[in-house]
């Protein structure tokens, strides 16, 4: 055997051949190879960037919703500009000769940083400004005009969800290196939750430059020059038109109004009020700072991002989960004498007027909470089960089914869960066993810790419409280059079985259609609709109750499946009611019936928010 | 009676500052020159935390710390004993990513911790490099034993496999270099220049005919049987040169065969594109082949004294992507010229070349075994990525050591270099 010295010699002989090679291909590449350089200096070359249109924003009609338009930015090189007729130029691009001064001294101060670098001199200019530069462009070397595309919006429909785009920060530059100082990218909403389709690559030419600055022609006949990609368009779901009417109805209130399409879970309108409207988004850095100190919010979207008690409108799915468990046949009869007295001491959950005893369907058409006391505690005390806990524990497992306590998974990022407490949390509160049906009563009629975002109560209404399962509510069609989750084609079923929601729907059909038995929604009723509806009133701790609605229509093969949430509205009859109906008649009916113009008018003048 | 004074050299001596100040280089032309690759635009200050510079500062200034606490607060007789329990953890931790992982490029290898990202595979040098050679330092261990040999391969390929299972093929890679530790610990050298044998014919199979290979191969077995049936003249050895030569003929038919499934059924759509446009079977400047031509622009415009610090324009636009990471070479290309980059090439060439002349010296195999280790991990990883950066070898996405921007890579490397910094020290304190 060699002797083992030998290999180290022979090691480092293999590391001087392979660092002799990189030598070699370095020689190469530097000093014998002449097709690798292409420009060792920025005098003879000149390179322009392309920026890609980005990606069109439509709505589910192939409505233009977000569009783009042209504008230019002056770039200047500093070390190429050998001459300035300050004056001239400030006039020519409609500017300052102080501000054009400043940006030179600046420049002059930071020359040897700067080097051969090109820099952004005056944003956005308009294209009539621009070709007048253009056609003096000569007098002004080192200056020239760089295309760029600025966000357009030809109708005004969805600002919240649309969201702005606006100039990388430093901050969001650090986290990603693809982007370079001066590009654009989507801040909020749509465009930064599809940022990636609607970006777009970037490309640029390369030309050359004769001795006196002069663009010359392409260089190499643009053998390395990279064409601009452009963004993906995106398809909503949203109806441009509906959204544009529920915005009016919800102008001057403080809430959210959702509309869905129940067969697919298809977001038809979202709207989040007071809102920002478009030509706001268009130039959003002006009005930014006021935005974010009004007190109204209404940056927010408060129909995914704000979570309140559902309120009545809870009171079917304690009827639903009841009927599933066999703790309820739709045709028991429960009195109410104006409440529920619910602890020995005679504390009593009020209730309204209206004739008693009920059956479950006339309960749910006069929203008796009476009744639902009973139907909850039959839950809670249901002999299948060991204590209230394990009930309680059975009851929550059942209402999370219908996408309560839990992000719902839709394309919002903004997206909150709600809340339906756990078990756990009772034990915590009030000690384990110390709690029972009538510590929890408020669960019974959908106050108390339950909260859910609007979204989520749109989507309760969407799983009344479909008897029993719902697609999970999104925004973006699927469309070329641009892919949706799978998740979003799967049915959801809930834990309670599909054939008893046929038991509940005609109580939501009275509540609207049955005039003069007291129903609660009457005012929703549009004749030929077969709108089915639920009613609620949610106490609010900051002021007057908020106002709850929810209805699909129509009966059999619903079209849409509307939730109308408006804080400190008052009863839900008043004004979700209304609003929600109003929304559906638009959508399915396409105008508004003569008998309801004065609801209307009273709905879009009315100015809620003090 | 020996003193104390008389046992322990003093610091001067006992320390290899050759190697600290070829690190100390290193590192801060690596930061010069990532200031210079991420700058754009305005002027920025080099020490702007919203910057890969600026970060990097930090990132350096802890690696500073580290290499102290390696050389003074730990005991290096540690090392050895820790190599298992160290070896098994990362193991776990190289496993476990996989599934905690977020996406990083296609690549599930990093952990994020809040704002901190980290590469297990890093540790996994470090921790292969120690049970490697404690495992081969240990008296009985014997290169011609198969069972040994067999656990010492054991040992590299079971992290390899893990890390090629989390798609960073690249980093997988630099574990061939602990085939050369194996040679210099008596490995046949066949076994090197069948695997140099196995890459040529799979790069002549692609770029030509399989027939050519085939020929390729008969040639060279036919070599290897002429020149060693002259020489060998019992009938014992001249039975296993024969058997040498089919079974290497036989493999050498399979790979060939195999080749054209290997090429289009295993390896990634990516991975097959970037050795087709570096074997010139496909020219693609604008997609797969775009950075490495823009490398090798950026480089090229150089020539020989480079266009001066932060002079460079192929930067100012961003032509070549992930300048400060895996592309920094082009930095120094561009604005340093040939000369900066035989400056950076003599700084890890002296590194590699002291690393393994104290590895020799040393009289402990732990020592010498793992100081080799560190010079071929620092030896892969130099070839890797400049081979890429110059258009010698496909697009592998690794870091030059010690000079890239990141982080996890800065300081698993100072770990790596300055344990052996540490152990070389306290052998020349008592020797």
């Amino acid at each position: 055997m060699e002797q083992l010295n030998n290999r180290y010699f022979k090691l480092l002989i293999g590391l001087g051949v392979v660092l002799a090679i990189l030598l070699g291909r370095l020689f190469y590449v530097q000093i014998i190879n002449e097709s690798y350089k292409t420009d060792a200096d920025n005098n003879s070359m000149s390179r322009e960037m392309i920026y890609p249109p980005r990606g069109i924003i439509y709505d589910r009609n192939g409505k233009l919703l977000v569009g783009n338009r042209i504008c230019y930015d002056i770039m200047v090189t500093p070390r190429a500009v050998t001459e300035l007729d300050t004056a001239a130029l400030a006039h020519v691009l409609d500017t300052t000769v102080d501000f054009v001064r400043d940006k030179m001294k600046y420049y002059r101060t930071y020359r040897s940083r700067i080097g051969w670098q090109t820099l952004v001199f005056l944003k956005q200019i308009e294209p009539e400004t621009y070709m007048r530069f253009a056609e003096e462009q000569f007098r002004f070397p080192g200056f020239k005009g760089q295309e760029r595309t600025l966000r357009e919006y030809p109708f005004n429909a969805g600002g919240n969800l649309l969201g702005y785009t606006s100039e990388v920060s430093a901050e969001y530059l650090a986290e990603h290196p693809e982007y370079r100082a001066g590009d654009y990218y989507g801040r909020t909403g749509l465009e930064a939750a599809r940022e990636q389709e609607l970006r777009g690559k970037k490309g640029w030419r390369i030309f050359q430059r004769d001795s006196r600055g002069r663009t010359k022609d392409s260089y190499k006949d643009g053998e390395y020059d990279v064409e601009a990609e452009p963004g993906h368009d995106i398809v909503t779901t949203i109806d441009a038109y509906l959204q544009q009417y529920g915005q009016a109805l919800m102008a001057g209130k403080k809430g959210s109004l959702v509309a869905l399409e129940p067969s697919t879970g298809e977001i038809l309108s979202m709207v989040s009020s007071p809102g920002i409207d478009v030509d706001v988004l268009a130039d959003f850095g002006k009005h930014y700072g006021r935005l974010r100190k009004d007190k109204n919010m209404p940056l927010y979207n408060r129909a995914v991002s704000a979570s309140y008690p559902p309120g009545s409108v809870f009171k079917l799915i304690n009827g639903l989960i009841g009927l599933e468990d066999e703790v309820l046949q739709p045709w028991m009869q429960y009195p109410c004498n104006g409440g529920y007295v619910y602890t020995s001491s005679g504390r009593k959950l009020g209730c309204h007027a209206h004739r008693s005893p009920l059956n479950l369907n006339d309960a749910i058409m006069t929203s008796c909470n009476g009744y639902f006391c009973y139907v909850f505690k039959s839950i809670l005390e249901n002999p299948k089960f060991e204590n209230t806990e394990e009930a309680y524990t059975h009851w929550r497992e059942m209402v999370m089914s219908f996408g309560f306590g839990q992000k719902l998974g839709s394309d919002f990022p903004s997206e909150l869960s709600g809340n339906i407490p756990s078990a756990d949390y009772y034990n915590r509160y009030y000690h384990k066993g110390r709690w029972r049906f009538p510590t929890i009563v408020s669960l019974s009629i959908g106050q108390g810790e339950i909260l859910a975002t609007p979204l989520q109560i749109a989507n309760f209404a969407a799983i009344m419409a479909n008897r029993g399962y719902y697609y999970i509510p999104h925004v973006v069609k699927a469309s070329e280059g641009v892919e949706i989750d799978p998740k979003y084609y799967q049915k959801q079923y809930t834990l309670v079985d599909t054939l008893q929601f046929a038991k509940v729907i005609p109580g939501m059909w009275k509540a609207v259609n049955a005039l003069g038995e007291g129903g609660t929604a009457n005012v929703a009723h549009v004749p030929g609709l077969d709108i089915c509806g639920k009613t609620g009133t949610a106490q609010n701790p900051h002021g007057k109750d908020n106002s709850v609605f929810i209805c699909f229509a129509p009966r059999d093969n619903p079209r849409i499946a509307v939730a109308a949430y408006i804080e400190n509205a008052g009863f839900g009859a008043t004004w979700a009611g209304p609003i929600a109906a109003l929304l559906v008649e638009k959508y399915l009916n396409g105008e508004i019936g003569d008998d309801h113009r004065d609801l209307e008018r009273r709905v879009l003048t009315t100015r809620l928010i003090p | 009676m020996i003193q104390d004074g008389e046992l322990d050299r003093g610091l001067r001596k006992t320390l290899d500052w050759r190697l600290i100040a070829v690190y100390v280089l290193i590192v801060l032309f690596g930061w010069i020159n990532i200031y210079a690759a991420v700058r754009s635009g305005e002027p920025v200050s080099i020490l702007d935390l919203s910057l890969n510079s600026g970060k990097q500062a930090l990132w350096i200034l802890g690696a500073f710390v580290i290499a102290v606490v390696l050389v003074f607060a730990i005991n290096p007789y540690v090392w050895e004993s820790v190599s298992r329990p160290a070896y098994g953890v990362v193991l776990a931790l190289l496993i476990l990513v996989i599934f905690l992982s977020s996406n990083v490029k296609g690549s599930h290898s990093w952990f994020e911790l809040g704002p901190v990202k980290f590469q297990p595979a890093e540790l996994s040098k470090i921790t292969t490099s120690l049970l490697l050679a404690s495992f081969m330092g240990r008296p009985g261990f014997k290169i011609g034993v198969a069972r040994d040999v067999l656990m010492a391969l054991a040992i590299v390929l079971v992290p390899m496999a893990i890390i090629v299972a989390e798609s960073e093929t690249g980093s997988a890679l630099v574990y061939v270099g602990f085939l050369l530790v194996l040679y210099r610990e008596g490995l046949s050298g066949w076994y090197l220049a069948l695997m140099g044998l196995a890459v040529l014919l799979f790069v002549v199979t692609l770029k030509t005919h399989w027939w050519v290979s085939l020929l390729l191969a008969v040639a060279c077995v036919a070599g290897y049987l002429v020149y060693y049936l002259r020489r060998v003249t019992t009938l014992r050895n001249r039975r296993k040169v024969i058997r040498n030569a089919l079974v290497a003929f036989a493999g050498s038919t399979l790979l060939i065969l195999a080749t054209d499934f290997f090429f289009n059924s295993v390896l990634k759509d990516y991975q097959r594109q970037r050795i087709e446009v570096l074997l010139g079977i496909k020219e693609d400047i604008r997609g797969v082949g775009y950075n490495v031509h823009q490398s090798l622009i950026a480089i090229g415009s150089g020539g020989l004294f480079g266009k001066g610090y932060l002079q460079g324009t192929q930067t100012t636009f961003g032509f070549v992507p992930e300048q400060s990471t895996d592309f920094i070479f082009c930095t120094v290309g561009e604005e340093w010229g040939f000369v900066g980059c035989v400056f950076v090439l003599a700084l890890y060439g002296l590194l590699i070349f002291w690393l393994v002349q104290d590895a020799e010296r040393s009289r402990t195999a732990f020592t010498r075994i793992y100081g080799y280790c560190v010079a071929a991990c620092f030896f892969m990883h130099l070839v890797i990525n400049l081979g890429m950066t110059l258009g010698l070898m496909p697009v592998i996405g690794i870091p030059l050591p010690l000079f890239s921007y990141g982080g996890s890579s800065l300081w698993a490397f100072t770990v790596l270099l300055f344990i052996f910094i540490a152990l070389d020290r306290q052998e020349k304190k008592y020797f």
